[in-house]
């Protein structure tokens, strides 16, 4: 019998960006909550200090903020005849852990979704008729518009004080924004990043090509910011450490920043670190959450009451939470029944490295930051006739600068030998004079029937528990559309005056070893039909009326952004349900 | 009939000497009066009873802290009104005699840890309204260690010799001649808020240097700085609306309080109602301080290109290469007197062991500055602070290694 701690209010299960949202918004209302996390409280001085952030092989290459493996892991398949195997090395992706959680590590950049994203499968069926859509494909409607969610996607920007030039302001199109974005009823809270010479280059060659660049919407501040909360931000430095690192500098858009400063002074709010949530418990007739019940660093299991639930971790552990609590029906793509594990997604992404001759171009790779760049949006989402290409989808694509770190920016043209002298000259004299693009073509990836998540049948965690089993691989459709796009990428970057290009497509099978984002969406998707979706339009449980999920498991298939500024408005907008309609009559919040 | 005139006769005068007990003093004000609680409560903030009666984290007022002071350490009586360990039984003259007199319930002298020679300047009616309040929390049974204070420093009839040198006991006098705002502003300061304790400079027994007031002073591995409106070192270049917002939210356009200001702050100042940081702004801006201009100071060009150096790596990411720092966020070291204050420790403190500034209401986002005290050594802290001292606009003496590494043994065990 687990001991139990005081009931409260509302529990918060892991807390990065969308429990601190919840966390604020719930207290403002004058509730008790509490809130666990499984990994350590994290501050941005104690835990980040410039004084040694910088530090690629700690934080980048032997993953210092991330999970590690040996707490937990997944096994991982291409295809349902497969045997999966355990993860033992994060490569594909990295689940975040600690206080702040994916928000301490993440580029910031801060896209909205296309309006037609989310009316996806009505909008392309409309467009293309149904034979267009590949027969496996289960893409869905989200059962939300982006009118609905336009004011929380405001909400957060300005929460996080988000710099960019607005390309649509209330349906007048902007000059020098992104003239496909839906329309915004405010500009960007700060104006955009000055940009380093390799992204005025690609904006030329791209307007000179006939597109329509504009500054990637950041997170990392171009001037000092001051919140709806009163926390302050600085602007940033452009050290070239943010993607995979912390911000010291208060000048990365984190729940350190941006929240948590205000959120702990708060007496109805309390936090337990190092605390892992194994179980949401549910009453004898299974419609009503009671708690959970989680282990301390101690091995001792404890259980928290409360009458509102909100599971608020990564994409990967909200599904597999509701899938060890056994709420809602797990997916079984064979009989295309259940929803829990449905509709998993990741992203599709590609690159093309420019080397350029270097007595002429010098562009001091090391300036950089999370999400700096300068990106066109003509091949996102359903802004182009996808009726010649014989696919959907499509991404931005973009010059965007993170950084010359000195392990991982040792880029050499095509052709030269991987090691010895003839290598160390060429990582010499191309450092200064490569364009090194990230995730420079960031692609949509759509849902389909035998890609999914469940419980592995072998493996088991240190708690005796299946692991969560992923079957994961790349379709023709995703393939088709990342060719397209890193064509059209590439064509840019040779405009630029490459001298030679390094194309890498994304190719089949999906391979788990590199890391491509951290954008794993789906399993517990929200829509319009308990039959095929785990949530409703607001993230409350279709089964659990009192259990809400947060996060981009709700998100149907992904789109050709960043998810995060849209699981941040997501999370405002269920907040304001909670709030508004809930709390008044707490029960099911849509009639299905 | 009889029978109950009697009885209501009796019941008179048990009433009547319930009314005697608890009213001592003819005219005295009711302990349990709300106007009465809530002066005295405010009363507390100024005077931060709390900062030295609570143990951070503790319960409030239940004492236990230890206050370390040149002569050892003293630590501080429970003062909630549990009648065994705290002051529940104390009367109310013991009680004023305390808090003005320096003299023990049992008469014994207190040690000016007890800043009773700045308290002397409240009214006895102030000193019963934080009587009342007090007397409105809950008791803590609580009851306080041992002081730690070596021979002869323990005995305390010592304290009636250090009485005739150093207090002056009485009422805060206004002066006629200023404005009410400015006299308002000096009572804080000399009274309830004993800003002297901390930033007047200290005789070898402890006395304050009269001749030196709010010029600042060094105690507890800290330098407090110059709070006078000198120019180079003090209060000079910022306004008296400077001034009252670094008092309510702990932070201005140039600077955030650390260290024991950051907890003056967060328990007193920021509590504090508008007109009376404002009136504190006034007086401190009336203070001329000392007219000395430090003669620019002759820094060498291989400390200063070292330091430069240090600076640009470590150091402008926040507080600008032009040493602007950002408003409310990042200190102006620029503007800094902390930085260029004729006792650097606080300035080589924060350097080697980080701080972090105070979370207030108005200003909760509390940035830190981190420890680099295991990143450089003696001669590159130096190095750095010599620069920034000298740059800018900026002259004073160059910092020596030597006070670096004063600095980090003076703090090597102590708390941040």
């Amino acid at each position: 019998m687990p001991r139990r701690l005081p009931r409260k209010d509302v529990v918060i299960v892991g807390f990065g960006w969308t429990g601190a949202i919840i966390a604020n918004e719930l207290t403002d209302e004058g509730l008790e909550v509490i809130a666990f996390e499984r990994g350590p409280w994290r501050d941005a001085p104690t835990d980040f200090p410039p004084g040694y952030m910088q530090d690629e092989l700690r934080y980048r290459i032997r993953h210092e903020l991330f999970l590690r493996p040996d707490q937990l892991t997944f096994t991982f398949r291409n295809t349902m005849g497969q045997t999966a195997l355990p993860i033992r090395s994060w490569g594909a992706f990295m689940p975040p852990n600690g206080v702040g959680g994916g928000g301490v590590h993440w580029n910031a950049e801060m896209w909205r979704f296309l309006p037609s994203d989310f009316v996806l499968k009505t909008h392309l069926t409309e467009r293309y008729g149904a034979a267009f859509l590949p027969p496996d494909m289960t893409i869905q409607d989200w059962g939300i518009t982006y009118d609905e969610l336009e004011p929380h996607y405001d909400r957060f920007e300005y929460l996080c004080g988000t710099s960019g030039t607005a390309g649509n302001l209330r349906g007048k199109i902007m000059d020098g924004g992104n003239p496909f974005e839906g329309p915004r009823s405010r500009p960007y809270p700060t104006p955009a990043q000055a940009q380093p010479f390799s992204h005025t280059l690609f904006g030329k060659a791209a307007r000179e090509l006939g597109y329509k660049p504009f500054p990637q919407p950041s997170g990392n501040l171009s001037q000092a910011y001051t919140n709806p909360l009163g926390l302050r931000m600085g602007p940033c430095t452009y050290c070239g450490f943010c993607e995979w690192f912390g911000c010291g500098n208060y000048s990365k858009a984190t729940p350190q920043t941006t929240i948590l400063p205000h959120l702990i002074r708060k007496s109805n709010f309390s936090l337990r670190d190092n605390s892992e949530v194994v179980r949401i418990n549910v009453d004898r007739s299974g419609k009503r959450a009671t708690g959970v019940t989680f282990v301390d660093s101690s091995g001792e299991e404890w259980e928290q009451q409360a009458d509102l639930v909100i599971l608020s971790a990564y994409t990967m552990f909200n599904v597999q939470l509701l899938l060890h609590s056994q709420i809602g029906q797990p997916y079984d793509p064979v009989t295309n029944t259940g929803v829990v594990g449905r509709n998993y997604t990741h992203q599709t992404i590609s690159s093309v490295n420019g080397f350029f001759d270097n007595k002429k171009f010098n562009f001091n790779p090391f300036i950089g930051s999370g999400s700096i760049g300068m990106c066109i949006d003509e091949f996102n989402g359903d802004n182009f006739d996808h009726g010649p290409h014989g696919f959907v989808g499509g991404g931005y694509v973009g010059q965007v600068q993170t950084g010359g770190r000195p392990i991982e920016s040792t880029l050499v043209p095509p052709g030269t030998p991987a090691w010895g002298a003839e290598w160390k000259k060429a990582v010499k004299d191309n450092y200064l004079s490569t364009v090194k693009p990230g995730t420079g073509v960031h692609g949509s990836f759509y849902a389909y029937r035998d890609i999914y998540l469940d419980l592995d049948p072998v493996y088991k965690d240190r708690f005796g528990r299946p692991l969560m089993r992923i079957t994961m691989d790349l379709k023709d459709n995703e393939i088709k559309q990342n060719k397209f796009l890193t064509d059209k990428f590439a064509e840019i970057i040779k405009a630029m005056g490459a001298e030679k290009l390094a194309v890498q497509y994304r190719t089949a099978p999906y391979d788990i070893t590199t890391y491509q984002t951290t954008h794993l969406n789906g399993g517990a998707i929200m829509g319009s039909d308990p039959k095929t979706s785990v949530l409703n339009k607001y993230l409350q449980s279709w089964d659990v009326p009192n259990l809400f999920v947060m996060g981009a498991s709700a998100f149907p298939q992904n789109a050709g952004y960043n998810p995060t500024l849209t699981v941040g408005a997501l999370a405002y907008w269920s907040a304001a349900a909670i709030r508004n309609q809930y709390l008044k009559n707490p029960g099911r919040l849509v009639d299905a | 009939m009889r029978r109950i005139l009697q009885s209501r006769t009796l019941a008179c005068a048990a009433l009547l000497s319930a009314l005697t007990a608890c009213c001592a003093h003819a005219g005295s004000p009711d302990m349990q009066e709300f106007t009465q609680i809530e002066r005295g409560r405010y009363l507390s903030i100024l005077s931060d009873c709390a900062g030295c009666h609570t143990v951070p984290g503790g319960r409030p007022f239940s004492g236990g802290r230890a206050i370390e002071t040149p002569f050892g350490n003293i630590v501080s009586p429970n003062v909630t009104p549990d009648l065994e360990t705290g002051i529940g039984a104390w009367s109310d003259d013991q009680f004023d005699a305390a808090v003005r007199k320096g003299i023990g319930r049992t008469g014994a002298h207190l040690y000016p840890a007890m800043p009773y020679t700045a308290y002397t300047r409240l009214s006895r009616d102030d000193v019963m309204a934080i009587r009342a309040y007090l007397s409105s929390l809950e008791p803590v049974r609580s009851s306080r260690n041992a002081n730690t204070l070596p021979f002869p420093f323990n005995i305390r009839s010592a304290m009636i010799v250090w009485n005739a040198l150093y207090f002056t006991a009485g009422d805060y006098k206004p002066d006629p001649t200023k404005s009410a705002e400015w006299n308002r502003g000096k009572f804080i300061v000399d009274g309830p808020a004993h800003c002297g304790a901390c930033h007047t400079p200290k005789t070898l027994l402890g006395g304050d240097r009269t001749d030196q007031y709010l010029q600042g002073a060094n105690l507890q591995g800290w330098s407090a700085p110059d709070i006078t409106n000198s120019r180079r070192t003090g209060l000079g270049s910022w306004t008296a609306e400077d001034v009252a917002l670094y008092l309510k939210t702990g932070h201005n356009r140039t600077s955030a309080a650390t260290g024991p200001m950051a907890e003056a702050v967060e328990l007193s100042t920021s509590r504090m109602r508008d007109e009376d940081t404002k009136a504190i702004a006034t007086y401190l801006k009336s203070l001329p301080g000392k007219t000395d201009e430090a003669a620019p100071a002759q820094v060498d060009a291989n400390v200063m290109a070292a330091g430069g150096a240090i600076y640009r790596d470590q150091c402008s990411a926040c507080h600008g290469i032009e040493g602007k720092g950002v408003p409310h966020l990042f200190p102006a070291l620029a503007e800094s007197t902390m930085v260029r204050s004729n006792d650097p420790t606080t300035a080589i403190r924060i350097v080697l062991r980080g701080a972090r500034s105070v979370g207030t209401k108005a200003e909760p986002t509390a940035p830190g500055m981190p420890s680099y005290g295991w990143q450089l050594d003696d001669g590159q802290i130096a190095a750095v602070l010599s620069y920034v001292r000298n740059s800018w606009g900026g002259a004073s003496a160059p910092i020596d290694a030597k006070d670096v590494t004063r600095v980090r043994s003076d703090t090597a065990l102590r708390n941040d």
